[in-house]
Order: C-alpha cells, then structure tokens, then sequence
C-alpha cells in the first residue's frame, strides 16, 4: 500500500513538474486516493467532501452507485475549483489511468485558476461549502429538519434563475431579487442566499464545459504522449483515451469536441491559416498548401483558454471545416414517426442549434418585470421566447412554487422574440 | 469509516418509499440506467424525484450530435422525455432500454434491502462445497467460447506494434496462439448448508380467497428471500382443517375445505415430517403457518402449545404464526400464542389485515435473521 502510494506520489511530483514545463499555471494541487464509495460520495456532493443535508445528495448518489455497481460508469476522478485545488482518485485505477486522470487533473486546475469566467469564484469554497452545511444543520435543529428541507426544495425550484452576466441585468437575477423583496422569515434569507452564492459558484464550470472538458484532454494527451508514456502503456493510454472521447449519435461529447477545437486553433495558429488573407484566398490548391510557418499555435490556445467561454468558444472557433470533420448535424423531433432524426448538416444551422443550446448555460431566459404588477402586489415574470418553449406543465408546477416564496400571486408572461427582428415582439400571457 | 452521505441517501429512499414528505410524491419519476452487458442492453430502474424547474422542452429543442447518416436517419425513439440536469452527457434522446427479467436472487435482494433484512446465520456445519462460479479471472488457457475479446485484442496489438508489423493505414491484428486470454472462474468454496421450509394452511370454511391470495403472496416472497440465503431448500405444505393432509404446492394454494378446525392436526404432521425427513442436526427448519385464528376448542389450543414447546421448537430456527384477518374467525389463537410463549425466542406472530400488511409481516418473520 505504502510502496503503490510512494510510487504514485513520485508521478505526480514528476507530471506537475511536466504541466509547469509546458506553461499550465496552477494553485497547488493535492491529490487524494479514495475508494469508489468515497469518491461517488463526493461526486454526489458536486465534488465536495461537505454539503448540507439534503435528499437530493442521496439521489446523485444512489445513481452513481448503482451505475458503478452494474458496471455501467465509474468515475475517474475529481477535482475541485478551490485554493489550493482538491483532486480525488479512485483508488483502483491502474498505474496508467492515474497517469491520465493526474496529467487531466493539472489542465482542470490550469483552466480554474486562468479562465476569466472562474475570477471571481470563492477559492476557498471547500470551506464555505462546510460553513453553508453547519449552519443548515443548525437551522434543522432550531426550526425542525423537515422545514429546513421543504424550504430548501423550494429554492431548488429556481437555482437556474441566475445572471449569467457581469454586471447583472436588471431583473435577471431573481434568487437576489427574491432574496431582497420576498417576505422571507430570517433563516429563510440566510439559506436562500447560501444557495445562490453556491449557484453562482458552479455557474462557470457548466458555461465552460466544452472548454475545460477539451482543454484537459488536450493536455493529458500531450503530457502523456510526448512524456509520461512507456512503451507498454500506449495500448492501454489508447484504450482509455478513445473511450473518453468516444462520440454517440445523439448528443455531444464536451471531451471530444474541445479537444478538437483546441487543436485545430493549434494548427491554423501554427500554419496561419486565418485572417482576411486566408478567408478570401479562393485557389484551393494554394489553400491546401497554406503554412506561414507563425507558429503561435501554443500561445494561441493559452490565449483562448483565458478569455472565452463554450459560447463565445464556438461561435468564433468552430470553423466549417472542422463542423464538417467532426460530422456535426442538426436532430430535430419527427412529430409523425415519434423518433429523433437527422435534419441539417449546414454549418451555419448546427452552429445555431449548439449555441442556442449553450446560450444562458442551456436555461430558459426568464426575468422579474415588474413586482407590483396591477397594484396588487403581484410578481410579474418574462420568459423571453426565441422559439422554443418551456415545458407548460413543469412551468406551471413552478410557478406555484415561486408563489410559496413571493407569497401572493406571481405572472409569467412570454415575449416572443424572432432570431432576425428582436425589436418586433409579441406578448403572450399566462398567469396562475 | 461511515458516509455522511448515507443520511441523504436513506431520506431519499424514504421519500420514494413514501414515508416522509408526501410533497414531493408527484414528482417521482420512474427513471432508469441503461447499460449493455455483452449484446443485451440492460434497464435498472432508478427512480428519481424530479424538483420542476422552468426548462425547455426537449421534443421541441432537439440538438446537435456527432456522426455518421444522412438527413432522415433516425437516431432514436422519442416518447418519454429524456432527463436533463445533473448529468451534462446527457441522455440520448429517446435511448430505449430492453426490459430484462429479473432473477429471483436479484429479487430477493431487492426485497431485502427495501425491508432492511438480515442475512441469515445458518446453524449446523455446512458441508463444503465448490459453488459459486464466477468468471473472475484471466488465463492464457482455456476454450475457444470463453475468449476475453478485448484482452486478446489488446495483447496482439501490442506484440505487433512491438514487431513493428502494426500498419495503421491497415490495421489488421491478428492474434495469434500466445496473444489469446480466457476468461476463468476460480471456485469459490463456500459451505453449503438446507433448510427446510414447512408451511401450514387453515383451509377451513373460514378462510376465504382473499385471505389465500394474501397467504400466497406472504410466502412467496418468504420463499423468495430464503432461496437465496440457502444453497438447498426444499419445501412442503401442509392443511388442515378438522384433519391435516399433507399436499403439493398448488393444492396448498387453491384448497378450501368446509369442516371445523384442528390446528394441532397439522403440528403432529410437521413433527413426524421433521422427525422422519430433516434432522434438525442437518437442516434448517422454518413452519410457517397461517390461519384465520380460529380453532375448534381451548383443549385442541393447549395440544397445540404443548406441541409447539416440546416439539417443534427445539427443533426449528423459527416458528412464524401469520394471522389473516377474517370476517368468520375469532382471531383467538395468536392472543393464545401471545400469552403463553411471551418470551420464547423461536416463534414470531404476526397479524395480516389487508394485502398492505404483508410487507411489514415479513419484516416481522424475518427481521431477525434467524
């Protein structure tokens, strides 16, 4: 045991050094060995070693177990955005896979402390997380578990009612408006306002997905093929590469995808391959050829890496060629036959679809409009339509939840908005 | 070490159970894993409580995927919107699941963990046996069938990759005798031990259907959990009502008979079937007998008990009484066992109003882990 632990506390002083040598940047990072039942735990926590109680925990967990148990997942490893970084490995991986998923580990680290999205993250939030849960276990005493936990239920409800922007919009943030205007007994502000600065402390990681997901591969690939390798282990490295970045038809592997996009920056960086001169060069044989030998691939990831999030990622990266490379297509719902189909192949209509689906990290666009809507006290929300529909009968559901916050009758309205002429809008109401 | 998370995880189960916050009932979903083992896709149910939230809707969404086919081709069935949230791989839309059958011993198992059953301490030795033969390890030996494909794959493309002769415009991998690995049970040991279940049946005028169909379901799942915790078990039924006879499964369910009622008719039987077939020294002995509560006199109620004490106790792991309710019976006899054995280890009572009642009549019989 003791020999194994050595052994591995070797690589990884051996693969940061290599991390550092490439330029990856990172608070310090510690590594942790634990069994599958500690480590599905965690996950179920959202990577964290402390969460106040909640049912909800008790669920994630029971799917992970499950799923590791019939051997349909297991989880590698995890690693938390804090200072320093918290990294946990199963500890039945092999020698090889702990050389993946520790080279992984450092791209992860790299892209929390670098990112621009990640800046004002807690970094101590391994702390917070456990101050947030000692004082939901005290609320649970003094005003009973039950309450606490239906209230907490509540909040659950909305924790997607968050601003993706900075400053914030006016209106967007509806945990804080509600936090400010809704009358709530004490305990009941304190918690909803630790389960909005939780929210927030999550919302870039599910803005970045694509990013940091390719941005780690892209390095433990590099790590380990260009040094962490021997000879014996490259069947095995291939083997367990190709499965995290194996694709299936019907949806998008975050993995697979970045990494992708990643290289292919290296590469046009690298050879020029972009700017007015090269979009508007029209002999292909010439383009083909194209290498003006710049070499800034490298620095050009590490710039992208800082800067951009899924969003902004895709929209300025995903080249058609590359759409075209990787066999992206547009689904769509086939109402006749009940099925799933393949509709679009136009670069420009998947990049649409994938944004559309990345926009608002995937969430419906709702905002507070007003609050004393009519004179009457009423909570008036917007759902700003771009052709897609919520689903009715959830919203309905949750608007009768809102309502047990707001405590008097709350409104949504939708305003519908066409892609090509946002000023032209259309109301639609609905109230409770 | 204990998990904090085992607190979340047991109020969970308690809500999906609907024993806590009957809130949150409606948003039960009945969702599931889905996995293939070898070619068949395998569904584990896994229900969920899905908090509404304001989502879109994702027949109407759709999406982006990666891969081959042409507009037109179908990636999957929709119906059942697929889950989104806490997993950002996200389902494939309209992935569909074959439903397999459950084994028993998965059943049992199930059952088990819903009731918080004990596993049993068999008595008696246990005679060693080689059992339990799971494919558990890896051999450069063995048939052809039990092949490990991807070991073997592995192991030629190493060697060729070695040999240099891995062409990856070409990428045959051929294995060859020494590449090929096999899958292998190493026998596991484990002591073998019987048990022998005797269950009793009033099938006098009193009890009716419903109080039989009760009957069926409480031993069938008490067969179900004891099959799985013994390597041999056999089984035998016996009724009475005036007089006992002893008879085969099926009779033992659909029987009724119209006489009054002896109860200690069928624990003479069950004492010369123990007497004459299973030696307490090699068995282990469980008599479950269900009965609407009524018998004939307070003498035949004595015998019983006096039967019970000197004979079928000393012998069994366990005495189970079950009593159905019945609009026609007295329900006196538990109240007789109550009061006359209130410390005696070996016997569990149980009263079973209704069908609901059974689950918890169960964890009375066995919780103990007798």
């Amino acid at each position: 045991m003791n020999k194994a632990k050595n052994e591995l506390h070797d690589l990884q002083k051996q693969i940061e050094l290599w991390a550092k040598g490439y330029g990856l940047d990172f608070f310090e990072t510690i590594f942790e060995l634990i069994d599958a039942k500690h480590l599905n735990e965690i996950a179920a926590y959202g990577g964290f070693p402390t969460r106040y109680p909640h049912w909800r925990f008790g669920m994630i967990y029971d799917s992970l177990s499950k799923g590791y148990e019939y051997g349909l997942q297991k989880i590698y490893e995890l690693v938390i955005n804090n200072d320093p970084c918290y990294a946990y490995l199963m500890n039945s991986n092999t020698l090889v896979d702990q050389k993946i998923v520790i080279a992984h580990v450092y791209g992860h680290c790299d892209f929390f402390k670098n990112n621009q999205f990640f800046k004002h993250t807690h970094r101590k939030m391994i702390d917070e997380m456990a101050n947030h849960a000692s004082r939901i276990r005290q609320y649970g005493e003094l005003y009973g578990i039950d309450e606490v936990e239906n209230f907490i239920d509540l909040c659950l409800s909305l924790e997607n009612l968050i601003d993706v922007h900075t400053p914030s919009r006016k209106g967007h943030d509806i945990l804080e408006f509600l936090i400010q205007k809704a009358p709530l007994e004490e305990w009941q502000r304190e918690t909803l306002i630790m389960l909005r600065d939780e929210a927030y402390y999550f919302l870039p990681q599910g803005q970045t997905k694509i990013m940091n997901e390719g941005w780690a591969s892209f390095w433990h690939s590099k790590i380990l093929t260009e040094k962490a390798l021997q000879d014996i282990d490259i069947v095995d490295f291939a083997d367990h590469h190709s499965a995290t970045l194996a694709t299936q038809p019907g949806q998008i592997n975050p993995y697979k995808l970045g990494i992708e996009i990643y290289r292919d920056i290296e590469e046009r960086w690298n050879t020029g391959r972009f700017g007015k001169e090269y979009e508007e060069c029209d002999d292909i044989e010439f383009k083909r050829h194209w290498d003006k030998k710049l070499g800034k691939g490298l620095e050009k990831i590490f710039q992208v890496r800082k800067l951009y999030n899924d969003v902004t990622f895709i929209d300025e990266f995903l080249t058609s060629e590359l759409c075209e490379k990787l066999k992206l297509f547009v689904y769509a719902y086939n109402k006749r036959n009940g099925t799933y189909e393949i509709v679009d192949r136009d670069t420009r209509k998947v990049k649409d679809k994938l944004l559309f689906s990345l926009t608002n990290f995937g969430q419906p666009m709702i905002s507070v409009t007003e609050d004393n809507f009519e004179g009457k006290g009423v909570l008036l929300l917007t759902h700003a339509h771009y052709g897609v529909d919520l689903k009715l009968l959830e919203a309905k559901e949750t608007l009768e939840r809102v309502q047990k916050i707001w405590k008097q009758t709350v409104c949504l309205t939708t305003e519908k908005n066409t892609a090509k002429n946002p000023s032209k809008k259309r109301k639609h109401s609905r109230s409770l | 070490m204990i998990h904090k998370i085992e607190r979340d995880y047991y109020r969970f189960k308690d809500i999906i159970k609907g024993r806590i916050k009957q809130n949150l009932k409606k948003y039960i979903t009945k969702g599931e894993l889905i996995g293939a083992q070898g070619k068949n896709l395998i569904s584990i149910p896994l229900p969920q409580v899905d908090i509404p939230k304001f989502r879109y809707g994702q027949e109407q969404m759709g999406g982006v995927g990666q891969g081959e086919g042409k507009v037109g081709t179908v990636l999957g069935k929709g119906g059942q919107e697929a889950q989104e949230g806490t997993s950002q791989a996200g389902n494939m839309p309209g992935e569909h699941a074959l439903e397999v059958e459950v084994s028993l011993e998965e059943l049992a198992n199930m059952m088990a963990e819903e009731l918080d059953l004990p596993r049993i301490q068999p008595k008696g030795h246990g005679v060693v046996s080689t059992s339990a033969n799971r494919y558990s390890t890896i051999r450069t030996s063995g048939t052809e069938s039990l092949r490990h494909f991807k070991r073997t794959y592995k192991e030629a493309l190493k060697r060729q990759i070695a040999h240099g002769e891995y062409n990856p415009d070409d990428p045959n991998v051929v294995p060859i005798k020494r590449d090929k690995r096999y899958r292998f049970w190493k026998p596991t040991p484990r002591p073998e031990y019987n048990a022998a279940i005797i269950y009793i049946m009033d099938v006098s005028g009193s009890m009716g259907d419903e109080q039989k169909e009760i009957v069926r379901i409480e031993s069938f799942w008490i067969d179900t959990w004891l099959r799985s915790q013994y390597d041999n078990i056999t089984c035998r039924y016996i009724i009475h009502d005036a007089q006992a006879k002893e008879v085969d499964q099926n009779t033992f369910y659909h029987t009724r008979e119209s006489g009054g009622t002896l109860i200690s008719s069928a624990y003479k039987m069950a004492k010369t079937l123990i007497d004459t077939e299973y030696p307490s020294e090699d068995w282990n002995i469980y008599l479950f007998h269900f009965s609407d509560g009524d018998n004939w006199s307070g003498e035949d109620t004595k015998l019983c008990i006096d039967l019970l004490k000197y004979h079928l106790f000393p012998r069994a792991n366990l005495f189970c009484y079950g009593q159905v309710e019945s609009r026609y019976g007295s329900g006196q006899f538990i109240k007789d066992l109550r009061e006359a054995f209130p410390q005696e280890e070996k016997i569990v009572t149980s009263k079973i109003d209704d069908k609901d009642a059974i689950y918890k009549s169960i964890k009375e019989f066995l919780g103990k882990g007798r």
